[in-house]
């Protein structure tokens, strides 16, 4: 299975070079068969056992595969909305340019960022993270206007001093291992994690808020999120969907790998308790964000930090069924929020503004995608039948067993909260009829066709999620843990 | 107490003088007024480190360190401040005034926040093999020095030299913790390294073009 590992990490790259070159009809096609090929191939690890390949160096479990179904699922329905986001009229010449940039740079930031659970080890784990934050700053500064310079210096800024306080996190880790390895050694996963019940563990505590401080911030904790909703909402479309779905996701997984070897040295107790502060932290602040936004694509940035302090939270939890939860959420908010995003890429192009004040009668001018995107805000507020619903359910239903069950009090109200903000503004927009609405009509089938997918695959995840990814769930709560 | 029992030996008094160059000359870039004096003040810091992890190399017969230097050398020193000034050499400005606060009161700040990384480091339970322990809060300065420098400094130059001279301090601190992580490891590190330093460049590069100057002011316009 090694082969799956690799072409994994070869085709999107090997794609964005000759995107950079090619015509860009040729790129996008090219784009659509990588999105598709990759999410297969990470389909085919489902129900593997834990694969290696290069000697080591990259290994996918049933944690890894949980995040790189995430972001090729994304980076998949993301290529065929791209086809739909690139057919605006305008001059042919700088288009053709502007396409063929922002095609290679997607396909380099889903290879970076599928790269991310693959490789073996903390130290190339932040490698992987800071390639990506590279790649997708320049992907926001890519429409070169005043305010998408601003966001991308920002992010890049911001995000790149968090990962300095990462490295340092990494490299305190290696020191805590160093105690039982002798002074040079790999800091390979099974390793680490093996040996984690003999590291000191005031240093293995030492690393962990380290670690979670600096990669909280690409993963948009509260108060360390400042950069996100400014890149959210100036990069193209396609990237802020990738950005917020399948990005995030991956930044949350470094912490995830830091937690696994923490959990073993000194029990859960501590983790459990700073993802805790950070949970509750980023889930109220996003619910009062929430409640006083105008802008489309800001409102789904702030919902992207109330979902990742739900991660948090849920983390937190000691039931095992919340850590579930944890991991189907990662995949339901990418699904959702992915169509979230492309719902408002259609919006913005057709009324011409993200301004929600300016933006009325939505269903009435886009009969499919207008209806979809209130269903996808609906989707991303918890509402049944869909996916999120039934991450949710299971780390509430977890946090009621917990001894401390205020946790899914705060839970309950912050996701309430978030709710009231995001349906009223989104509704409004969308429900309240005008008269005065732009032409009826769809501007591309691909976008059309990019959320139907998402939302179909929400409800699958929210009805009847198959039986060998519920199995993988609960394989890699298990690698966390949480043992059901 | 004998004389003997205070002196710091040969290894530990270099192995501190180095790590001490190091948190100075975080200061000489907090205070500097020249975008340009600020990056020739980077490349004499990571001549310091360089020197530093030559000096473990030495002193612990590390033999991949030496390699690690060389690169480190290379890259830190040649070549990250060489791309950084190439991209300034069109902007006709040298930016001054671009602080905060007045050079008195950021330094006064970077000494309390030296002094408590310094403290705070030195109460944990780390030993070092390859290099005296204090060399440890040293590199805490740096490292919060370097975020004072990114917070008080309204220029991108300043705030991006911030950034590189964080890895700097991180780059001490993996020297006295960490001197035998693999090379294959540190060389990805400085790979990474350099690619964000190109992407920093070039987002500076636009700033400038858009802004038509270095200074950060005029970023204010995504709030809420």
């Amino acid at each position: 299975m090694g082969w799956d590992l690799l072409l994994v990490l070869t085709v999107p790259l090997a794609v964005s070079v000759v995107c950079w070159w090619a015509p860009v009809a040729l790129g996008r096609a090219l784009t659509l068969g990588s999105g598709l090929l990759t999410f297969v191939l990470a389909a085919v690890l489902v129900p593997a056992k834990t694969t290696t390949a290069l000697s080591g160096w990259l290994r996918a479990d049933a944690l890894s595969v949980v995040f790189l179904v995430a972001v090729t699922f994304l980076y998949a329905v993301t290529a065929i909305f791209t086809i739909g986001y690139m057919q605006p009229a305008g001059d042919a010449r700088t288009t053709a340019t502007y396409s063929r940039r922002l095609l290679a740079g997607l396909n380099l930031f889903a290879w970076a960022m599928a790269m991310t659970p693959l490789v073996n080890g903390l130290a190339l784990l932040w490698v992987a993270i800071e390639v990506t934050t590279v790649i997708s700053a320049l992907l926001v500064a890519i429409d070169d206007t005043d305010r998408a310079t601003e966001a991308a210096w920002k992010y890049v800024l911001i995000a790149s001093m968090g990962l300095g306080i990462a490295l340092l996190g990494t490299i305190i880790m290696y020191y805590a291992g160093a105690s039982v390895f002798g002074s040079a050694y790999e800091l390979f996963y099974p390793k680490l994690l093996g040996a984690a019940g003999h590291f000191p563990p005031q240093v293995v505590r030492l690393s962990f808020v380290l670690a979670v401080l600096g990669y909280g911030t690409k993963m948009g904790l509260v108060p360390v999120h400042t950069w996100l909703p400014d890149a959210h909402s100036e990069a193209p479309t396609p990237v802020s969907a990738l950005l917020s779905g399948a990005l995030l996701a991956v930044s949350f997984y470094a912490i995830l790998r830091f937690y696994e070897v923490t959990e073993r040295a000194i029990g859960p107790e501590f983790p459990r308790n700073v993802l805790l502060a950070f949970g509750v932290a980023s889930i109220l602040l996003a619910a009062l964000y929430l409640a006083s936004q105008r802008d489309l694509k800001r409102l789904l940035a702030y919902s992207s930090v109330e979902h990742m302090g739900v991660l948090a939270i849920g983390m937190s939890i000691s039931s095992p069924i919340a850590v579930v939860g944890v991991l189907l959420h990662v995949l339901a908010h990418a699904a959702a929020k992915g169509t979230a995003f492309f719902g408002a890429g259609s919006v913005v192009r057709k009324f011409g503004t993200k301004d929600m004040t300016r933006i009325r009668g939505g269903i009435g001018a886009l009969p499919w995608t207008g209806p979809m995107l209130v269903l996808a805000v609906l989707a991303l507020s918890g509402m049944p039948p869909f996916g999120v619903f039934r991450s949710e359910f299971l780390i509430v239903s977890g946090g009621l067993a917990d001894p401390r069950g205020a946790v899914a009090a705060v839970l309950v109200v912050g996701v309430t909260l978030g709710m009231l903000g995001l349906s009223w503004f989104t509704t409004r927009t969308m429900l309240t009829p005008s008269p005065d609405h732009p032409p009826r009509g769809e501007t591309s089938n691909w976008i059309v066709c990019s959320m139907v997918i998402g939302l179909v695959a929400l409800a699958v995840l929210g009805v009847h999620p198959p039986g060998q990814l519920s199995d993988l769930l609960t394989r890699a709560a298990d690698e966390l843990g949480a043992k059901i | 107490m004998t004389l003997l029992g205070v002196v710091p030996s040969t290894f530990s008094g270099g192995a501190e003088a180095l790590a001490l160059v190091v948190l100075l000359t975080e200061f000489a870039m907090l205070r500097a007024p020249l975008s340009r004096s600020q990056i020739r003040l980077y490349a004499f810091q990571s001549l310091a480190v360089s020197s530093l992890a030559v000096f473990v190399a030495a002193t612990q017969h590390i033999d991949d360190l030496y390699v690690l230097a060389g690169l480190s050398f290379v890259l830190k020193v040649v070549l990250v401040p060489g791309i950084v000034l190439r991209l300034l050499g069109d902007s006709p400005v040298d930016l001054a005034g671009s602080n905060r606060f007045g050079v008195a009161t950021m330094v006064l700040f970077a000494i309390g926040i030296s002094v408590f990384g310094f403290f705070v480091v030195g109460s944990l339970p780390v030993h070092s093999h390859s290099l005296p322990a204090p060399a440890l809060g040293l590199a805490m300065a740096v490292i919060l020095v370097a975020f004072l420098l990114v917070i008080l400094r309204a220029d991108v130059v300043s705030q991006a030299v911030g950034f590189f001279s964080l890895e700097n301090g991180v780059s001490v601190a993996s020297l006295v913790v960490a001197a035998g992580l693999p090379l294959i490891v540190e060389v990805a590190f400085l790979f990474d390294l350099l690619v964000a330093v190109v992407v920093f460049g070039v987002l500076m590069r636009v700033h400038h073009g858009r802004a038509k100057t270095l200074s950060t002011e005029t970023l204010d316009r995504l709030r809420g």
